[in-house]
Parts: structure tokens; C-alpha cells; sequence
């Protein structure tokens, strides 16, 4: 097996490409690089100087912590991701939604058990990617990078936990779930994936009108949680009869 | 050794579906009941809109008792049994809390298919391999049990023979009921509109199903909010007629249910003369026994059999009410599979709706139809419905038009995510020999106890249904304009399902049953059981309404009969 050459430095390779979040920049301009210290909420904060705070607070991903992945595995991760729902003249895709950030936050919580797999099979792609082309997976044209992955599906990539193919499916799922859930949990950011497939959103009562309008109705660009009543914040109210029997 | 308790009337073991309804007729009547429940207390507030918490992170089911006993599977008695999944929930309300409420009558030739067989197509239709008997009750016997069952627990729907006259807005093939529903059926949509529509023009004849929801304000309770979040999730405003929110409150409030949750019940304790005492469980760290004239097991198909088998004493040496070797026995899991999936030129507006807002055609159901020159007995009640979300939606079927990924498959997407539709067809299911559960002799739960072992295929009777059932399904589609068809695989394996039949068995023979025609076990006659493991045929469609008439009168048989069945 050929030796694997070092990786280039670890960058954020969204970072001149995302569009930032719309109600953020408005802050910052509004408030000025001084208003946007006071309002950064960086832990990094301390350390940072005014100017990198701005960037901080302007750029999503650099307040996403690698909770589960290692970095070179993020990074591959995301170039996958990309590949699977990218970004096009039909608006923006899994990048956008940040489904690698979801990937790696639910490997820590409901895919826990997924979380070797991606590990075992990130590096295998890697490899691959070296083997076939002398280059990291991420420095790859995006031809060549499709090519590998459609190697994945069809079970030609080895060392793949619990298989090129199976592993194949397993991501795909996840990156839809990262692309299409609940903005909670750190996918779908900005509503894309609703977007994309105009589901209007969460609503807690639909009419009939909402019904016929479907895709046509102004998307409301809701979480579930910006209902009160799902979250910590809300007042006990009534819980079911004999709630409170509980021991 | 297990502390004690003090004696009470009634113990049920499963605050769900069934034990949740017969508690109410017990309590009403004055008896003292305790309900012993593997989970806990929720209340709306656990209920988000949320597709990635209850799907995916199955958050109703997840880390739960059930998900610890989860059955082992294998097709034939000489393959090796797997675990899989446990599509049950363990709460107060039990899965009544996140099914789909579909709340269907079955139809009166599911109580009677041998004698209506034969009588109809003469002695040689039945698989010879079928162990199916006639039920010892006939549709009229339960008809005032589903009757109140669907005034008290609270179901809406269209009746389509009420005393004999036939309304075609509802099903004209439904056994006579005594009047209409409690509340009008949920509302249609441009899609159920369609089909319907589609339907009437084959002739058929459709209408919309019944359901454990609300459509006005019923009992206290709001109506029906439409937004779409039924499929393992609870209902925010309670519109769902779980017996969370129904027959336990009620039951609470007479001051004679004591509801025990988190309460994990390991074994049935008999004496020398084969009468039930009491159970044992264990709450946290504890072990208690508490002592009951009558037990009542309501623990869902799966451990109902295996609480029997677990239950093992002098006078039951291969586990209780089995001197006859019938527990397990009849195991059937509902052929719910094989379906076909459609992919429409328009947008359907379903992104809001749910599983039990949909249309039914039973014109090809039960015996509806004459089966003289098929090769099946049976058939299938044909269902589609309303109710998208965005993860599911973008996971659908690309009917061979584009790739699994990429920019086709994006634009695929972009195009088609309310395009698409996927039929949820059951299908008349029989028993047969060498289909059957017992204890798996490996694979043990948390506490070391065996889990049940699932044995059971479907056969040429189940298949057969399957695909004509699939043919009548594109047809439906494609008179309503569906561009694309996915007939999907017609299955095999019966495994885990949330429609799970058989295993005890009702019927007035004790040498192929377990229990009497009361729902009172023959060689425990102070045992009763509650749920569809009492079923002796599946219908083909949803079981939970009969499961909770039948809860309603074993209860009420007790309740008249106490004397005698304490004695």
C-alpha cells in the first residue's frame, strides 16, 4: 500500500462560500465591529481581538466543534456530503445546511453506533482516494471525487466498516437527515433543506387552505422548538391525568 | 424475597390499548385495580413536531423495556432466530400513545372464515396447512363492545350500515353497528379527493376510515389540528384518543385504579392448584409480589406469551395455562408489506396530514369479492393517505428517473417531493402450523431472561393476496394518474410487528386453545388476557378497536361473573 502523503493544512474549505446568516449581518452592520464584540458569544472570545471576533460571529462554522470526527475526518466528510446533495444553479445544498456538522454531532448521540463505522471508512476512503490518484480526497476535482463515491456504492472501496456499499447507504441517510431535520439539531441550517423541497414548515394547526396552498404557502422558517411549550422554558403546564403519581 | 403487598381485586399487567379500556368497566363496577405499567407518565408536552426525534431517534421507543426484550426472528424451525426490532412503546396509554389510530371494526367473515368458506366455495379452499378455526364469538357477539368502545375511547368515522341501511359515503361492506360514529370522519384532502374519486370511477367504493381522533371537541378534549405528526409521536392538544387521555383518567377518577409506572413485571405465581395469586415485579432496585383475586396480562402479543412461558410452576411445568401446548401457538403477524408506491405529475398537498386522514377501498377485502376462480381465500383492505415530512420525503422512491444522488437527483427531488405516494395495503393473514413463538433459547434481555422467538412465514395464501392486492393497487393509482409505479417485494419473514396476533389463542376447544370464549385462560380460569394475542385470525385491517372490545368484555364478563371466576 502506498504511503499517504501529509494533507495540506486543515481549512475551513466553506468559508468564502456560505452565505452567512442574513439576521447576523444585518447586527453587524448595524452595530459595528464594537457592537459585534459585545454581542459574540464565542467562548474563543477572550482571546480573540475585535476583528477576529467579527469573523467569529460572521462565519457559522467556526463556532462548530468537531464533537466526534478528527478534523482530516470532517474534511473528507464534508467533501462527501457535498458530492451527495451539492450545491448548484438549483440553490445550495448539503454544504449549506451544514449535514456534516449534524453528522458528527449525532455520532455522538442517536448514531452513536454508527460512529466507528464513519472512522473505519472516512480513512478507507482516504486511502482509496490516494491510491487511485496520488491526492487527498478533498484536493480532488469534483469529477474525480464523484467517481469515488459511485466506487463507494457499488462496494468497490475497501477497508469500509461495515462495507463500501453499506457504508455508502449509511451515509446517504444521514445527510439527507443532516440536510432535511429540524434545524435543532445542527442541520438544515437556514431552512434549506425545507427550502429545497418547499415543505412550508412546522405548523401546530393546518387549515384546509394551508392544505391546498402546500408548496405555494410562504415558508415560515420554524423550528418545532420555537414553540415554547417543547422546550425547558415553558411553565408546567397541565401534564397528562396522573402525572404527578411519578415516584 | 420479594416484599408483598397487600391483596387487591385486579391486577392488569400493561396500562395500554387493551388494559387501558378494561380498567374502566373494573373500576366503574366498583373493584380495586392495580395497572402495572413498564413506563411512565407523558403529557403533550413530550409530543414535538419533530420527524428526526421520532423517526429517526425514535425517541417514544428507544432505551424502553420493550426495546430490551426485543423478539428474535427466523423464517423455518431450523434456521437461526436474529433480533431485531420492538415496535412497541411502554408508557401510560402504551402505544396507544403514538400509533396511527386507525380504528377499524373487523369485518363479520373474519370471525368466521372456515364455516363462511366452505360453506361458500366448499371444504378444500383453506390451506391445508392452516390451523385458522372459526372465532367462538361472531361479529354481532362483539358488536356492542365496539359500540362502547368507540363512544367512550372516542372514534370518528362514516358508518355504512347503520341497522342495515347502507350509506355508500361509508364502507357498504361493514357488519350492521347499531348506530353512527360518535363523531364525523376527518376531514378529506385534495389528494384523498383524488383517489376517492379515481375509486368511485373503477366502481369501487370508497370511503374514509375510522379514527381514534377527534373531529370536534369530544369529552373535554379539542379537535384534530391536522398537523401531521401521529406516526410515533403523541398528540399535542390530545386530539388522539389514547387511553392516556380517555379510559385511564376515567378510571383514575373513581379512586379505584392505582396505576404502579415503571414497573417490571417477571412472572405469574400460581398455587397447587393452578390459580393465579399474584404477580412479582420489580420497580428500581425492588422486588415486590402483589397478591390479586384476578390477573389480568395486557402486555402486548409478544409478552403475553412471554410472561406464560416465564411463569413456570408445579402446576405448570412448561409455563402457565400451557399443560396443552398452545401457548405460542397461531402466531400470525399481519401482512401490512408489499406495498406500491406512485409518483404523481402534480403536487399532492400533502405536507400536512397524517396516517389515519385516508381513503379506503375494501371492495377486495375479507370475502367481499368472489374468490371462486382464484387461488386464495381473503384479501386486502386498500389504503392511502395524506401525511408527509421533509426527511421521508426526500428519501422517496426515484421510480428509475434519476440517480440516488447528485444534481439529478437533487433536481429529482426539488421536483417530486410532493409528488409521490406509498399505499399501506393489509392483507388477510391466517395461522399455520410451524408459525409460532416460544422462549429463544440464547438471546436474554437485561435481566437475563429469555426474550420470545418469533418462527413464521408467510405462505402461497399470504403471497397470492399480496400481488393481486398490488394489481388493484396501480390500477387505483394509475385511474387516478399516477405516471410511475413500485410494486415492492410481496415478503416472507413474520417479523417484530405492531400488528402481531395469535399466541393465546381464544376458542372453546382447550385443546387448541388457550383461553375460553371470554378471554379467561381454560386451565387458569382466574387468568384473563387482553390483546390480539387472543385473536385467532388478523382481518385486514388495523386490530387495535377489536383488541379494546374484547378488552371491554373480558372486563365486563368479570365484572358480572365475579363470584364464580374467584371461586
Amino acid at each position: 500500500m502506498k504511503k499517504i502523503k501529509n494533507k495540506a493544512p486543515f481549512h475551513f474549505p466553506l468559508a468564502d462560500k456560505l452565505p452567512s446568516d442574513p439576521s447576523r449581518r444585518a447586527l453587524l452592520k448595524g452595530a459595528g465591529i464594537a457592537g459585534a464584540v459585545a454581542v459574540g458569544a464565542s467562548p474563543t472570545g477572550a482571546v480573540l481581538g475585535a476583528e477576529n471576533q467579527a469573523e467569529v460571529v460572521s462565519n457559522p462554522l467556526a463556532l462548530e466543534a468537531l464533537e466526534t470526527l478528527t478534523a482530516a475526518e470532517a474534511e473528507v466528510l464534508e467533501a462527501i456530503c457535498d458530492c451527495l446533495i451539492p450545491s448548484d444553479e438549483h440553490g445550495p445544498g448539503a454544504k449549506e445546511a451544514r449535514a456534516a456538522h449534524y453528522i458528527d454531532r449525532s455520532l455522538a448521540s442517536h448514531n452513536i453506533d454508527a460512529r466507528s463505522h464513519y472512522l473505519c471508512s472516512l480513512t478507507a476512503i482516504s486511502e482509496f482516494a490516494q491510491q487511485q490518484h496520488g491526492a487527498a480526497f478533498i484536493d480532488l476535482p469534483r469529477q474525480q471525487q464523484e467517481s469515488l463515491i459511485q466506487a463507494l456504492q457499488d462496494d468497490e472501496v475497501p477497508g469500509c466498516s461495515p462495507g463500501s456499499s453499506s457504508f455508502f447507504a449509511l451515509l446517504r441517510n444521514h445527510t439527507i437527515d443532516g440536510t432535511f431535520c429540524d434545524p435543532y439539531y445542527g442541520g438544515n441550517k437556514n431552512f434549506v433543506g425545507w427550502d429545497m423541497v418547499q415543505y412550508p414548515g412546522v405548523k401546530l394547526s393546518a387549515s384546509e387552505t394551508d392544505v391546498r396552498q402546500g408548496a405555494a404557502l410562504e415558508p415560515n422558517h420554524q423550528s418545532a422548538y420555537d414553540n415554547a411549550t417543547y422546550t425547558k422554558m415553558a411553565a408546567n403546564i397541565a401534564a397528562s391525568k396522573g402525572g404527578d403519581q411519578n415516584a | 424475597m420479594p416484599r408483598s403487598l397487600p391483596k387487591t381485586d385486579v391486577v392488569i399487567v400493561g396500562m395500554g390499548a387493551a388494559g387501558g379500556v378494561a380498567a374502566l368497566p373494573l373500576t366503574n363496577a366498583g373493584l380495586k385495580v392495580i395497572g402495572l405499567e413498564a413506563g411512565g407518565w407523558l403529557s403533550p408536552r413530550d409530543f414535538a413536531p419533530d420527524e428526526l426525534r421520532n423517526g429517526t431517534r425514535n425517541w417514544p421507543q428507544s432505551l424502553q423495556k420493550a426495546a430490551a426484550e426485543a423478539p428474535t426472528v427466523r423464517t423455518t424451525p431450523t434456521d437461526k432466530a436474529v433480533q431485531g426490532g420492538h415496535p412497541m412503546m411502554n408508557a401510560v396509554g402504551g402505544t396507544s400513545m403514538h400509533y396511527w389510530a386507525q380504528s377499524w371494526r373487523l369485518n363479520p367473515w373474519d370471525f368466521e372464515v372456515v364455516s363462511a368458506t366452505n360453506a361458500r366455495y366448499g371444504s378444500n379452499r383453506l390451506p391445508a396447512d392452516s390451523t385458522v378455526e372459526d372465532w367462538p364469538i361472531n361479529y354481532q357477539d362483539l358488536e356492542p363492545y365496539y359500540d362502547k368502545v368507540e363512544f367512550t375511547v372516542g372514534i370518528s368515522g362514516q358508518a355504512g350500515n347503520v341497522r342495515g341501511s347502507i350509506n355508500p359515503q361509508g364502507n357498504i361492506f361493514e357488519g350492521e353497528r347499531q348506530r353512527d360514529y360518535p363523531m364525523r370522519p376527518l376531514r378529506s384532502s385534495p389528494f384523498t379527493d383524488l383517489m376517492g374519486n379515481a375509486a368511485t370511477d373503477l366502481n369501487w367504493h370508497p370511503f374514509q376510515g375510522p379514527a381514534a381522533i377527534t373531529t370536534e371537541v369530544y369529552d373535554g378534549r379539542p379537535p384534530c389540528q391536522y398537523h401531521g405528526f401521529c406516526n410515533k409521536g403523541g398528540c399535542h392538544v390530545q386530539a388522539k384518543s389514547s387511553t392516556a387521555f380517555s379510559t385511564i383518567p376515567k378510571a383514575v377518577d373513581t379512586g379505584n385504579l392505582e396505576v404502579v409506572t415503571f414497573a417490571r413485571v417477571t412472572e405469574i405465581k400460581t398455587n397447587a392448584a393452578g390459580r393465579v395469586t399474584g404477580v412479582e415485579y420489580i420497580k428500581g432496585n425492588e422486588t415486590f409480589f402483589q397478591p390479586a383475586d384476578v390477573v389480568l396480562i395486557a402486555s402486548y402479543a409478544y409478552e403475553n406469551v412471554r410472561l406464560l412461558l416465564l411463569s413456570k410452576s408445579d402446576a405448570f411445568p412448561n409455563g402457565l395455562a400451557n399443560n396443552s401446548d398452545q401457548v405460542g401457538k397461531h402466531y400470525m403477524s399481519h401482512h401490512q408489506g408489499a406495498p406500491v408506491a406512485a409518483l404523481f405529475p402534480q403536487d399532492l398537498h400533502n405536507w400536512y396530514g397524517l396516517p389515519a386522514q385516508g381513503v379506503a377501498v375494501d371492495d377486495w377485502a375479507d370475502d367481499n369479492f368472489d374468490h371462486s376462480d382464484l387461488d386464495f381465500i381473503g384479501g386486502a383492505n386498500l389504503w392511502v393517505h395524506t401525511d408527509r415530512k421533509p426527511i421521508s420525503a426526500a428519501k422517496m422512491d426515484t421510480f428509475g428517473e434519476a440517480p440516488a444522488w447528485g444534481s439529478d437527483w437533487k433536481a429529482f427531488v426539488m421536483r417530486n417531493a410532493d409528488r409521490s405516494n406509498t399505499s399501506y395495503v393489509q392483507k388477510t393473514t391466517l395461522p399455520y402450523h410451524d408459525n409460532y413463538l416460544d422462549l429463544d433459547p440464547e438471546v436474554t434481555d437485561s435481566m437475563g431472561l429469555p426474550v420470545t422467538r418469533i418462527t413464521a412465514r408467510y405462505r402461497d395464501n399470504e403471497l397470492r393476496i399480496a400481488a393481486f392486492s398490488q394489481d388493484k393497487m396501480e390500477q387505483w393509482y394509475r385511474a387516478a394518474g399516477a405516471t410511475h409505479i413500485v410494486r415492492y417485494g410481496l415478503g416472507n419473514a413474520m417479523g417484530a410487528s405492531t400488528h402481531a396476533y395469535g399466541g393465546t389463542r381464544m376458542g372453546d376447544n382447550a385443546e387448541t386453545n388457550v383461553t375460553d370464549r371470554w378471554g379467561f385462560c381454560h386451565e387458569a380460569p382466574n387468568l384473563g388476557i387482553l390483546g390480539a394475542s387472543v385473536m385467532g385470525t388478523s382481518g385486514s385491517r388495523n386490530p387495535t378497536l377489536t383488541v379494546q372490545a374484547l378488552a371491554w368484555r373480558t372486563a365486563e364478563h368479570l365484572v358480572d361473573n365475579w363470584n364464580s371466576r374467584i371461586a
